[in-house]
């Protein structure tokens, strides 16, 4: 079983975990773990990471303004927002 | 009017609304009325019965004012993971339970401007994650073949929706196989693009660098018509490719060199192996030619999609802190409160898996035994792809290495659930265009085959799956639906 430290992992998540979840988790994790761990005996050491499948470089564009993002129409889904501000709980006292 | 094939694909019907057989309003009232009597299925998570007919009355009128395109009129279900301005997106999450799009995506936009009416949104596993649509939010789809068995997923509701003759066609997305697993399962056709040909811009992010839109329908011929209407260059999308989406429509006329990856056929279910066989023979008799050729590192395809797509997982799925949008928690005590509980609540359990998964996989100590050992795996994966399209045009495969499972069967084993991918991820991590066609059946449920292509080879694939459907009719055999008649 892979060494997992699930409180460190949750909280890297932002996830709380039940017990019945950590216990699933726990074992689920260790499973999935000694998959991906198959990948180990593979000899890659001069191979070039892949993170894009066509090899394409970042587009710029003009530096010119285009759409205008619609304040009111996308503040309208916040679950708390007032005078163009979302609201959260307090941060500092 | 009279409607007698529910099965009709956008070809025939384009064509009768061509030449007036059928109006847009009656086409729409029919598969409405269908899906109604169907939801026991549970394909669909959102019938949009009123802003279809409207959408509907505006195609005929854009016919009769001749200002109408091919698709005009064709109905048309989107995964509920494209946004839908003014329409739920839930992405089949508690998270985005109440979560109306304030804008279409492009692929929405774009088959919206053709004309074509959305009859609803698709069930799916939540977030893309899932090959049994067991994991939505909204509960499990029944595969029309066997209410007991699962649809495949992640694009389960749409493939189910098209098997059962709810819509001609709907769209899906396939990180790892989530059109063709499901396709293969529901006895429909599906295809996934090149990496880059259908636009991202509006599709709720899973993994960035997998994520690909495509369409399920019935035939080849159904997807070579729609496809064009959404593929092609969008500014609005970093990665989407530049390349002219008129060669989608290319006609491919002459013998292909078609390769069978023997990696894919070691232990495969005999008559899964069968099915695949007459397919071969089936293609060849159309005058193609048939080769054997290796992708060795196929083994490892598994572990790297699952550690990739889990870290880009864990990365894309943090903007849902209950702040701007989606879930919030009631009455935080503070804002790490507010992210936790929000998050905590608003996902389910798989998702939870992937994000532990990828947090693990990014986190100190194991970012270059993992991550970036994957990635390099990801490069000799597409490498065994393109050394072996230096000799074919397309390979030919298994789908998947057996046909739907029953309900609730892997739910507890997600490793097991895991391997359902194998013969659909090697594919996508290389960014390759595949289709599934249906090619037979194991015990009364359909089975697919899988053609796979070079990058932006989506017109071979299309004809080739076209010239195997011009020679058999599974694509063409539906299930027969209890409660599907008036």
């Amino acid at each position: 079983m892979a060494d997992i430290d699930l409180d460190k992992l949750s909280q890297l998540a932002q996830l709380a975990l039940t017990d019945n979840e950590r216990a699933t988790a726990a074992q689920d994790l260790g499973r999935i773990v000694e998959l991906i761990d198959a990948m180990g005996g593979a000899d890659v050491a001069a191979i070039q990471p892949m993170s894009h499948p066509l090899d394409l470089t970042q587009r710029l564009r003009p530096d010119a303004v285009t759409a205008q993002v619609d304040v009111p129409r996308f503040q309208g889904i916040a679950p708390e927002a007032q005078d163009g501000f979302y609201l959260v709980p307090q941060v500092i006292d | 009017m009279e409607m007698n094939d529910p099965f009709a694909g956008p070809v025939a019907l384009a064509a009768g609304l061509r030449d007036g057989t059928w109006s847009a309003v009656e086409l729409t009232t029919h598969y409405l009325e269908r899906a109604k009597r169907l939801a026991p299925l549970n394909s669909l998570i959102t019938l949009c019965e009123d802003s279809a007919l409207a959408e509907a009355r505006a195609a005929d009128e854009r016919r009769a004012s001749g200002t109408a395109g091919e698709l005009t009129g064709v109905p048309i279900v989107h995964k509920d993971l494209f946004c839908t301005a003014g329409t739920l997106t839930s992405c089949g999450s508690k998270m985005l339970a109440n979560f109306v799009a304030p804008y279409d995506a492009t692929v929405v936009a774009r088959l919206r401007e053709a004309g074509m009416v959305m009859l609803g949104k698709a069930n799916m596993d939540e977030f893309a994650m899932g090959s049994s649509n067991e994991n939505s939010f909204y509960g499990a789809v029944q595969n029309p073949w066997d209410v007991q068995r699962v649809p495949g997923g992640s694009s389960g509701g749409s493939a189910a929706t098209v098997a059962a003759g709810i819509a001609p066609i709907a769209t899906g997305t396939d990180p790892g196989g989530s059109i063709r697993q499901p396709a293969a399962f529901c006895g429909v056709t599906g295809l996934k693009p090149t990496y880059g040909r259908v636009s991202r811009f509006g599709m709720i992010a899973f993994a960035s660098s997998l994520d690909q839109g495509g369409l399920l329908a019935h035939s080849a011929a159904d997807i070579a018509l729609t496809l064009p209407a959404m593929a092609g260059f969008d500014p609005q999308d970093s990665t989407s490719s530049e390349r002219d989406a008129a060669d989608l429509m290319a006609t491919i006329d002459r013998p292909l060199r078609i390769g069978l990856p023997r990696e894919y056929f070691d232990g495969l279910d005999g008559q899964m192996a069968a099915a695949i066989d007459a397919v071969r023979t089936q293609l060849e008799q159309a005058g193609h030619s048939v080769t054997n050729v290796s992708l060795p590192h196929t083994d490892l395809a598994i572990p790297a999609y699952y550690v990739i797509s889990g870290a880009e997982a864990s990365s894309n799925l943090s903007r849902y802190d209950g702040v701007r949008f989606g879930h919030r928690c009631e009455d935080p005590l503070d804002l790490h409160d507010l992210y936790t509980r929000s998050r905590s609540e608003g996902f389910g359990g798989e998702v939870k898996r992937r994000i532990l998964t990828g947090t693990y996989a990014l986190s100190v100590g194991y970012y270059d035994a993992y991550y970036v050992k994957a990635q390099k795996l990801r490069r000799l994966i597409q490498q065994d792809f393109l050394a072996a399209f230096e000799g074919v045009d397309a390979l030919l495969a298994p789908t998947t290495p057996n046909p739907a499972f029953p309900l609730g069967n892997l739910t507890n084993d997600p490793v097991a659930m895991y391997q359902q991918d194998v013969f659909t991820v090697p594919a996508s991590l290389a960014g390759l265009p595949a289709a599934s066609v249906p090619c037979g059946f194991i015990d009364g449920l359909p089975v697919g085959a899988q053609l796979i292509g070079p990058h932006f080879g989506e017109a071979t694939l299309l004809q080739l799956a076209s010239d195997y459907q011009n020679a058999s009719d599974w694509h063409q055999q539906h299930p027969e639906l209890a409660g599907a008649n008036p």
